[in-house]
C-alpha cells in the first residue's frame, strides 16, 4: 500500500529525513518510535502533504503513485488520514458541518452524491459511539474549547467518520491519561480491518500495549536504524533510547 | 443554520464574476444632467409631493452647496462630478399596476436573475418584498395581509402621497438634512425607497423586505427609507442590494431613519452585494450611506445587522441615538473587501437615555489590495448614568497585500457608565488550512469555511432567508483570494 524510498527531506534548508525507507501492506499496524526530534512527526507530515517541506530525495509510492506532487487534499480522498499531535482549533465552524463538508468531498471525488441530511447523522451516531466520543462535543466548534484528551478522542473519531485506507497517528498518546488512551486505542482496534493500514508514531511503549503493532521502527537521525516485532518496543522500553544511540554508531 | 444549506453554498461556490452584472433593458424617464434648483423642483413635481417637501429639499439643496465631502474617513475618494449624474430616472409609466400580470416581463426577469422573482416571494416564503427598481417603487406584495394589522409598509412616495402627516413628523427628524455632505445631498434629490409604520402593540407577523437595485447608466440612487415602530411593536426589516455591472463608478447616498418609541423593537438587515469593481479596481458602486435609529421611547431597542461584501467604497456608519432610557442599541457586521474595494465603516452609539446599553460587533475580513476600516464611536453623555458599552472589532487578513484598520473613538461624561473595548487581528493560519486539506476540504472551499465561522457570530443574527445569501456571497467574494 504504502513504499517509501530512500526518502530525503528538508526544512529551511535543515536536513530532517535521510534517506529513510518503509514499507507498509494492507492489514498491517506499523509502529514508529524514536527519542523526539528524530523525524518522526515530519515523516508524519510529509506523507500527507503538509506545505513547507522540502523533498530532496526519494519517492513515496501509495496505491502504486507517486504522491508526492499530489495535493494534500486528494491525498485525503485517496484515502491517506493523519490524526494530528496538535489538533488545530477552527471557531465557528462546528464539527457536524466540518465532516459534512469533508465527507462530501470525498464523496465527490468518488463520484458520489453528497450525503443527505439523515444520511449524515445517522453516521455521526454511529461512529460516536464506536469511538466513545460524547455527542456534545461534535456539536461544538472543530477543537475550539477541547480540552487535550477530548482533541485526540476527536481525531479518532474523524477518521472513523472518514474510513482511511492509511491512518497515521502522530503521537495521538501524548497528553493522555490512561482511560482516554484506553478508549483512543479502543477505537484504533475497533477500525481495524484487513484492508486498511495503520502508522502509530509515538514516543513511549505504553501505547503499544493497547494497540499491538504487527512491525515496530525505530527512527533516528532521519533514518530507520532498526525494526522488529512487537517484542523490539519491549527492549526499547527496558533499554531506553541510548541503546539505539550505541548500537547505531557503531 | 442548516448544515445542508452551507455545503450547498459551498457546493455553489464556482465562478467568480459578478453574477448580478446584466442591464434591463426597458424605456426610461430621465431627467437631465446636473443639479440644480429646477431639477429639484423638477424631481418634486414629477412626483406630486406636496409644499412641505419640496421647501424641504430646497433647504438641504441649499445646505449642501455650502458643505464639503468628508475626508476623514481612511478612503481615497476620486473627485465625483455631481454635475454628471442624473438625479431621477423612472421606468416609463404605462398605466397602475394592479396584478404580477401587469408587471413589465423583463423587469420579472430580471428579478428571477436576481433570484428574487415576486411570484415565488408571493407563494412561498411569507416575506413582503418592496422592490424598488432604480428610483420607482414597482410592486408591492403583502401590502393586503398588512394592512389588516393596521402596517404601513410602501413605497415612500406613496407613503408621501397617502400618509403625509407621518412623514411630515418623522423625516428628518434622527438624520436632519444637515447632518453630513451625503445626507444633504440625499435630502434634496432622494427619488424614492420605502416607509414602514408598525402601529401600538403590533408585532409584524412577517419579515419585511426590500431589494434594491441600481440599473440605468449614470443614475445615481438616492434612497430613502423611514420605518416607525409605535410603542411595544416589533418588526424585522431586511434590505438587499445588487446592482449590474458597470465601467463607470455609481454614486449610491441613501438616508435610512428609523424611529422606536417605547417599548418598541426594530431588527434591520442589510446584505449589500453591489458591484465591487473589476479585479484591477475599475468600476463599481460608491455606497455613502448614512443609517441612524433613534430609539425614542424607553425599554426600546434597534438592531443593526449588516454583511456589506460588495461596493467599490463603502462610507458607513449605522448607529442609535439612545434617547429613552433603559434603550437598548446593537450593531453587528460582517465587510469583505477584496481586490481594490475600500470600506470605512463601523456603528455610532450615542447613550442619552439613563441605563442605556449598546453592543457593537465588527467582523472585518481583508483580501487582495483592499482596504478594510473600522470606526467607531460610544459617546455617553452626562445624563446617560450607569450606561454600558461592548465594543468587539475583529479583523481577519487574508494574504500580504491588504489592510486592516481599527479608529474607535470613546466618550464618556460621567462615571457611572462602563465602556469596554476588545479587538484582535488574525489570519487564517496554514495550519488550520492544512487542517481542513487533510480532511479533504481543498483550499478555496476550506477559506469559506473559516470566514463563515469566524463571521458567524454576526451571521446568526440574520434572519435564515438571508444567513444562507449572505453566507455564499461571504465565500463568492473571496474567492481566489488565496494561492
Amino acid at each position: 500500500m504504502l513504499k517509501i524510498k530512500d526518502l530525503q527531506v528538508s526544512i529551511n534548508g535543515k536536513t530532517i529525513l535521510r534517506g529513510l525507507n518503509l514499507e507498509v501492506n494492507k492489514g498491517e499496524v506499523h509502529a514508529i518510535m524514536g527519542p523526539n526530534g528524530t523525524g518522526k512527526s515530519t515523516l508524519a507530515n510529509v506523507i500527507a502533504g503538509k506545505p513547507g517541506y522540502h523533498i530532496d530525495k526519494g519517492e513515496i509510492i501509495y496505491k502504486g503513485k507517486n504522491i508526492l506532487e499530489m495535493p494534500p487534499e486528494v491525498r485525503a480522498q485517496e484515502g491517506i488520514f493523519l490524526g494530528f499531535q496538535y489538533p488545530v482549533e477552527i471557531p465557528g465552524v462546528s464539527m457536524t458541518n466540518f465532516m459534512r463538508t469533508a465527507i462530501n468531498e470525498h464523496r465527490k471525488y468518488k463520484g458520489l452524491d453528497p450525503m443527505s441530511a439523515g444520511e449524515f447523522l445517522k453516521l455521526m451516531k454511529e461512529k460516536q459511539k464506536l469511538v466513545e466520543i460524547q455527542a456534545k462535543l461534535t456539536n461544538r466548534s472543530v477543537n475550539e474549547g477541547f480540552s487535550g484528551g477530548e482533541k485526540k478522542k476527536n481525531e479518532i473519531f474523524q477518521m472513523a467518520m472518514l474510513e482511511p485506507n492509511l491512518a497515521i497517528l502522530d503521537e495521538t498518546d501524548s497528553g493522555l491519561d490512561i482511560d482516554a488512551l484506553k478508549i483512543v486505542a479502543n477505537g484504533v482496534n475497533k477500525l481495524r480491518t484487513k484492508e486498511n493500514a495503520t502508522i502509530v508514531i509515538t514516543h513511549y511503549q505504553r501505547l503499544l500495549d493497547y494497540i499491538v503493532p504487527d512491525f515496530v521502527h525505530v527512527l533516528f537521525d532521519g533514518k530507520i536504524v532498526k525494526s522488529g516485532g512487537k517484542e523490539l518496543a519491549l527492549v526499547l522500553e527496558e533499554k531506553g533510547y541510548e541503546w539505539i544511540k550505541d548500537e547505531s554508531s557503531k | 443554520m442548516k448544515e445542508e444549506e452551507q455545503n450547498n453554498i459551498l457546493d455553489e461556490v464556482t465562478q467568480s464574476d459578478y453574477k448580478y452584472g446584466f442591464v434591463t433593458d426597458i424605456e426610461m424617464e430621465t431627467a437631465a444632467k446636473g443639479l440644480n434648483e429646477d431639477i429639484i423642483r423638477y424631481i418634486s413635481m414629477k412626483k406630486n409631493e406636496p409644499e412641505f417637501l419640496l421647501e424641504y429639499r430646497l433647504r438641504a439643496y441649499r445646505k449642501w452647496l455650502t458643505m464639503k465631502e468628508p475626508d476623514w474617513a481612511h478612503l481615497k475618494i476620486p473627485p465625483i462630478d455631481y454635475q454628471d449624474i442624473i438625479y431621477y430616472a423612472a421606468p416609463k409609466e404605462k398605466k397602475e399596476l394592479s396584478s404580477l400580470d401587469e408587471v413589465d416581463p423583463e423587469l420579472l426577469e430580471t428579478f428571477n436573475k436576481l433570484g428574487i422573482s415576486l411570484e415565488e416571494q408571493k407563494r412561498l416564503s411569507g416575506v413582503a418584498v418592496d422592490a424598488v427598481f432604480d428610483s420607482v417603487s414597482v410592486k408591492t406584495t403583502f401590502s393586503e395581509t398588512l394592512e389588516k394589522q393596521g402596517i404601513i409598509f410602501c413605497s415612500f412616495s406613496e407613503a408621501v402621497q397617502n400618509h403625509p402627516e407621518l412623514v411630515k413628523k418623522y423625516m428628518g427628524s434622527v438624520v436632519p438634512y444637515g447632518d453630513n455632505y451625503f445626507a444633504a445631498l440625499n435630502s434634496a434629490v432622494f427619488s424614492d425607497g420605502s416607509f414602514c409604520y408598525i402601529p401600538k402593540g403590533v408585532k409584524c407577523p412577517v419579515e419585511l423586505s426590500t431589494y434594491f437595485r441600481i440599473n440605468t447608466a449614470g443614475t445615481g440612487q438616492f434612497e430613502r427609507t423611514l420605518l416607525i415602530a409605535d410603542e411595544g411593536s416589533y418588526v424585522s426589516y431586511m434590505e438587499g442590494c445588487t446592482a449590474p455591472q458597470r465601467d463607470e463608478n455609481q454614486l449610491h447616498a441613501a438616508v435610512v431613519e428609523i424611529v422606536a418609541l417605547k417599548d418598541a423593537e426594530v431588527k434591520y438587515s442589510t446584505v449589500q452585494n453591489w458591484y465591487p469593481g473589476d479585479k484591477d479596481g475599475k468600476g463599481g458602486i460608491y455606497n455613502f450611506v448614512t443609517k441612524r435609529g433613534m430609539c425614542k421611547g424607553s425599554h426600546s431597542k434597534i438592531s443593526w445587522t449588516q454583511v456589506e461584501t460588495g461596493s467599490a467604497i463603502t462610507w458607513k456608519y449605522p448607529g442609535c441615538i439612545l434617547l429613552g432610557d433603559n434603550s437598548v442599541g446593537e450593531f453587528y457586521s460582517v465587510a469583505v473587501t477584496n481586490n481594490h474595494q475600500q470600506a470605512d465603516t463601523g456603528s455610532k452609539m450615542i447613550h442619552i437615555g439613563k441605563n442605556t446599553k449598546s453592543t457593537i460587533i465588527s467582523k472585518g475580513i481583508s483580501a487582495g489590495f483592499s482596504n478594510n476600516s473600522y470606526r467607531g464611536l460610544v459617546k455617553i453623555s452626562k445624563r446617560a448614568e450607569n450606561s454600558r458599552n461592548y465594543s468587539q472589532c475583529d479583523s481577519l487578513l487574508l494574504g500580504d497585500k491588504c489592510g486592516a484598520h481599527t479608529f474607535p473613538y470613546i466618550n464618556t461624561a460621567n462615571s457611572s457608565s462602563i465602556v469596554e473595548h476588545e479587538a484582535t487581528t488574525s489570519k487564517i493560519s496554514e495550519d488550520q488550512l492544512f487542517y481542513c486539506q487533510q480532511r479533504g476540504i481543498d483550499t478555496e472551499n476550506a477559506i469559506g469555511l473559516i470566514v463563515n465561522g469566524y463571521a458567524k457570530e454576526v451571521l446568526k443574527q440574520l434572519p435564515m432567508e438571508f444567513a444562507v445569501e449572505a453566507q455564499k456571497l461571504l465565500s463568492v467574494s473571496l474567492e481566489g483570494s488565496v494561492g
